[in-house]
């Protein structure tokens, strides 16, 4: 499997087509649907070469039954974000449902049925909102007209209110269910010929909706991957080879199999190099009855591993040798505009600061796990994955049967942050279900988590900025080295792909003569894979706080220069800047999605005026801003910061403005930024992934840490953008802008800049 | 392996386990009440919080031997119907995210209301200082502890 989150074109579906669902179609569901009145939407979206491709069969159903209940498939992953509550809300208002009495069947990963599935890049809404409106308002004509005929009134005398379609003109209502016989005898209207409703009769899009999971959640009935059983299933607990890339030697398993409730020790070859994104580490499962004898059996094995070529692996000496690599005068050019070196030249002022920032691990509450039977020459699993399709296709592979006898049903994850979208857990429970011939389900401890992640990458930032006698932001040199997340599935590739450039680099937006982005070697020494906001977090990281500086420098207020320096209203495009290649604007055209710079103001003037930049704050009290667009989401920030005795940072309020177009579900909305700004606390005051002799040195929560309740942001105010815009994610592009925000805040309230993250105060 | 007969939710369990197996473990894979979750094994994150005669305990860190007469709750016999005011309070201040983490810190806040039925806001920051949220819907737990407390 290559990296494909944003070299892969995720374009609107351009079309979609709406059909009833014959009998074979409810077969294609495994009977999830069958009876009543069943409408398919066919998406469609264009080749390469603009051709219009469909998916071979129905990528989410609708049912009416004509008992009135509505079913809605939801066929992304439920991780935190809401998408099974608001893609079908989507829907459920276009149609005029009852929404409180609508049920949402989770899809299995099946790329023919649904389409792309792997929920990632914080597109699901973006992708999907259009179709689902159609498909809401094609069944609602479709109950119209039935209405309507059977009323003998004229169909724009009839509208559709709480599952009933209703005469304006007299007090008839009719029940969807009673005319679900009726209705699915009509030919399926075009998508041209509905009319979706106007933004003033939304009922359920742009409000608070709770999650539909809320209730089974609270009262711990709400089924996550570690929650899958079957009947005589066994536990499989792996201990995996310290480095990646590394294999097993030798071992011995008397102890371990002398537990009671251990049966069987397991061998695991592991991918080797590269270790990929998809394919398990090197290791030996133990298998016993229950969780804990194997995890008592596991940690009994005596393993000699060959730890391969990564066995002397030391983050702390990788970044000193990168810290070397970016202050060499040239790198590989990936974006180019005017000449940085005569700027450089003439610069009344130059500043040179190196940003690191360390690997860091997912460490989802829920850690990785995943259920598989193998029967028959075929594999059924249950898991926690971002990706069903990935992981369906790999098993597939690495079991030697046909894609179509594997299926994969998907659960809640406890929390995905990218690390889900990695489907070698899953893998290691369909290989071991096969070999052993019994129900297995594979459970990750907190410590294999933190040992075996496909980790968020180190990074090295080396930026020099000028200032023109005029006192101008004449020029901007930025030096990138860390391992890329393609070095994964390709050893050969040492500096990062175009998909991570794109992620806060050369999407830089400002208005300035010179700017030159290069990029330097870092060969990678672990599995890397992506972490909500991937490379944003130290790219913007380091530009953020930069232009901070910056700003300082030149006697400016920071938000005052960003409003310079975004210049005249109008829409970038980089492309003609770009050395090599296109600028991938997170798959969509940028015809469709421009980067506009009004838009970028508009959320900076009103994060100032929400927050009240520019008050007056006591000693030790800072405010810090950043601002940053990512996953074609506008978002400014503003941190509120107190530095205490010995260096405590408390953080008092936090300020967003966002521009993500529509707003669907206003309450999620608010909640990712919420949790997007915890999130960012952990990463930029507690968490680090270090290396010592190629094995990670953390372990658990006590070593590995996140934010704690005592710790946390305290009050965040979440201020959207009212917009008829197309809507755009919200999950990720909370992260980028905190951590700059939070340390230029630490710089107005200690003097002391951030250069090294986690921040330390006391050291 | 030995016997042990333990009270969870008011009924009397017979299990048959090694001795050193966490509470936690018993409760899932033997009892199958899988509304308590696992999150570290070492009492670092909470997610396991069940209640030993109404005080909290992160049960990966209770082996079932040390049980004896101890009466254990959790989530699933916190209420009768899942209408604990904090179970009712989560869902007004709509708290979830992922909603791992969230019978845990119910358990963990339950403890700490019968203990302390109205705490200061820094008294509940730090009873919740042990159950770790990811998703980090810290500040709308808080708000829902404090409309229980405040409504008592």
């Amino acid at each position: 499997m290559k990296y494909q989150t944003f070299t892969q074109k995720k374009q609107d579906a351009v079309s979609s087509e709406v059909f009833k669902a014959s009998r074979r179609d409810f077969l294609k569901t495994g009977g999830m649907l069958a009876g009543g009145f069943v409408l398919g939407i066919n998406l469609f979206s264009c080749d390469e070469k603009g051709k219009k491709v469909a998916a071979f069969a129905p990528n989410v159903y609708l049912k009416i039954s004509s008992s009135n209940e509505i079913s809605i498939i939801a066929h992304r992953s439920e991780m935190g974000q809401g998408i099974r509550t608001s893609l079908p809300l989507v829907l459920a208002d276009e149609l005029g449902a009852d929404w409180s009495k609508v049920q949402i069947v989770q899809a299995e990963g099946d790329e023919k049925k649904y389409g792309n599935q792997n929920t990632d890049g914080s597109f699901s809404i973006r992708m999907f909102y259009k179709p689902m409106r159609e498909v809401g308002a094609i069944a609602k004509t479709m109950l119209l007209q039935a209405a309507a005929k059977k009323w003998q009134v004229p169909e724009t005398e009839c509208d559709t209110e709480n599952s009933q379609v209703v005469h304006k003109n007299s007090d008839k209502k009719l029940n969807f269910g009673d005319l679900v016989a009726e209705a699915s005898q009509l030919p399926v209207p075009a998508v041209k010929d509905v009319q979706l409703k106007s933004r003033d009769k939304f009922q359920i899009i742009g409000k608070e909706t709770p999650i539909v999971d809320l209730p089974a959640i609270v009262n711990g009935q709400a089924v996550f991957g570690i929650d899958a059983a079957v009947e005589g299933m066994k536990v499989a607990v792996i201990k995996r080879c310290p480095a990646a890339g590394g294999s097993v030697k030798s071992f011995t398993d008397e102890k371990a199999r002398s537990i009671p409730g251990v049966l069987k020790v397991v061998q695991i070859k592991g991918a080797g190099l590269p270790a990929t994104l998809n394919k398990p580490l090197a290791g030996v499962a133990v298998i016993a009855e229950n969780t804990w004898a194997a995890i008592k059996g596991r940690d009994l094995l005596d393993v000699v591993w060959d730890l391969g070529p990564n066995a002397s692996y030391d983050s702390a000496e990788e970044i000193k040798q990168l810290v070397k690599e970016v202050s060499q005068p040239k790198g590989t050019p990936r974006r180019s505009r005017g000449d940085f070196d005569s700027q450089k030249m003439s610069a009344k002022k130059v500043i040179e600061r190196t940003y690191i920032a360390p690997h860091l691990a997912h460490a989802t509450m829920e850690p990785p796990c995943a259920l598989a039977v193998f029967k028959d020459g075929s594999c059924e699993i249950w898991a926690c994955t971002q990706n069903p399709q990935g992981a369906r296709d790999v098993v597939a592979e690495v079991l030697g049967i046909p894609v179509d006898k594997v299926k994969i049903n998907v659960t809640l994850l406890g929390g995905g942050f990218g690390r889900k979208s990695k489907p070698d857990f899953i893998v290691e429970a369909a290989m071991l279900a096969k070999e052993t011939g019994n129900p297995v389900k594979v459970q990750w401890t907190r410590e294999d988590d933190i040992h075996h992640d496909y980790f968020h990458a180190l990074s090295v930032q080396r930026i020099v900025a000028t200032i023109d006698k005029d006192n101008k932001l004449s020029g901007w040199n930025q030096h990138i080295a860390y391992p890329s997340i393609s070095a994964t599935s390709d050893t050969k590739v040492v500096q990062p792909d175009d998909g991570e450039m794109m992620l806060g680099a050369v999407d830089l937006p400002y208005d300035i003569p010179a700017i030159r982005i290069e990029t330097h070697d870092a060969p990678s020494h672990l599995r890397v894979g992506w972490l909500r906001s991937v490379r944003n977090i130290p790219q913007v990281f380091a530009s953020a706080t930069m232009l901070d500086e910056v700003a300082e420098a030149r006697g400016m207020d920071p938000v005052a220069q960003a409003l310079e320096l975004l210049g005249a209203d109008r829409n970038i495009t980089f492309n003609q800047e770009i050395v090599k290649g296109t600028y991938p604007n997170y798959g969509e055209d940028i015809a469709a999605y421009p980067w506009e710079t009004r838009r970028m103001k508009a959320v900076i003037e009103r994060v100032a005026k929400e927050a009240g930049w520019g008050r007056k704050l006591p000693k030790g009290s800072g405010l810090g801003f950043a601002a940053h667009k990512s996953f074609l989401t506008y978002v400014a920030c503003i941190v509120e910061v107190k530095v205490g005795a010995g260096g405590k940072v408390t953080i008092p309020s936090v300020h967003y403005a966002v521009d993500c177009g529509t707003a669907v579900n206003i309450d999620r909305i608010k909640s990712q930024f919420e949790g997007g700004a915890q999130f960012a606390a952990s990463l930029a005051l507690k968490s680090a992934i270090t290396f010592k002799e190629g094995r990670v040195e953390q372990n658990n929560f006590d070593t590995y840490q996140i934010i704690r309740m005592p710790e946390s942001p305290k009050e965040i105010h979440v201020h959207i953008i009212d917009s008829d815009a197309k809507p755009t994610g919200v999950g990720e592009p909370p992260v980028p802008p905190f951590t700059p925000a939070l340390c230029n805040a630490i710089y107005k309230a200690t003097g002391k800049r951030i250069y090294n993250l986690p921040v330390d105060l006391v050291g | 392996m030995a016997e042990y007969s333990i009270s969870v939710n008011g009924k009397q369990h017979t299990v048959n386990a090694l001795e050193d197996m966490p509470l936690l473990w018993v409760l899932r894979d033997i009892i199958g009440l899988k509304g308590t979750k696992f999150g570290c094994g070492m009492a670092q994150c909470g997610a396991c919080t069940v209640h030993l005669n109404g005080t909290a305990v992160r049960s990966c860190s209770v082996p079932v031997s040390s049980v004896g007469e101890n009466k254990i709750t959790t989530i699933e016999g916190l209420s009768a119907n899942g209408d604990h005011p904090l179970q009712l309070a989560w869902q007004k201040h709509l708290v979830p995210q992922c909603g791992y983490c969230q019978t845990g810190q119910i358990m963990n806040a339950a403890a700490l209301l019968k203990a302390n039925p109205h705490p200061s806001e820094q008294e509940i920051e730090q009873a919740m200082e042990g159950n770790l949220c990811r998703c980090g819907t810290y500040n709308r737990i808080k708000a829902a502890i404090m409309s229980v407390s405040s409504a008592s």
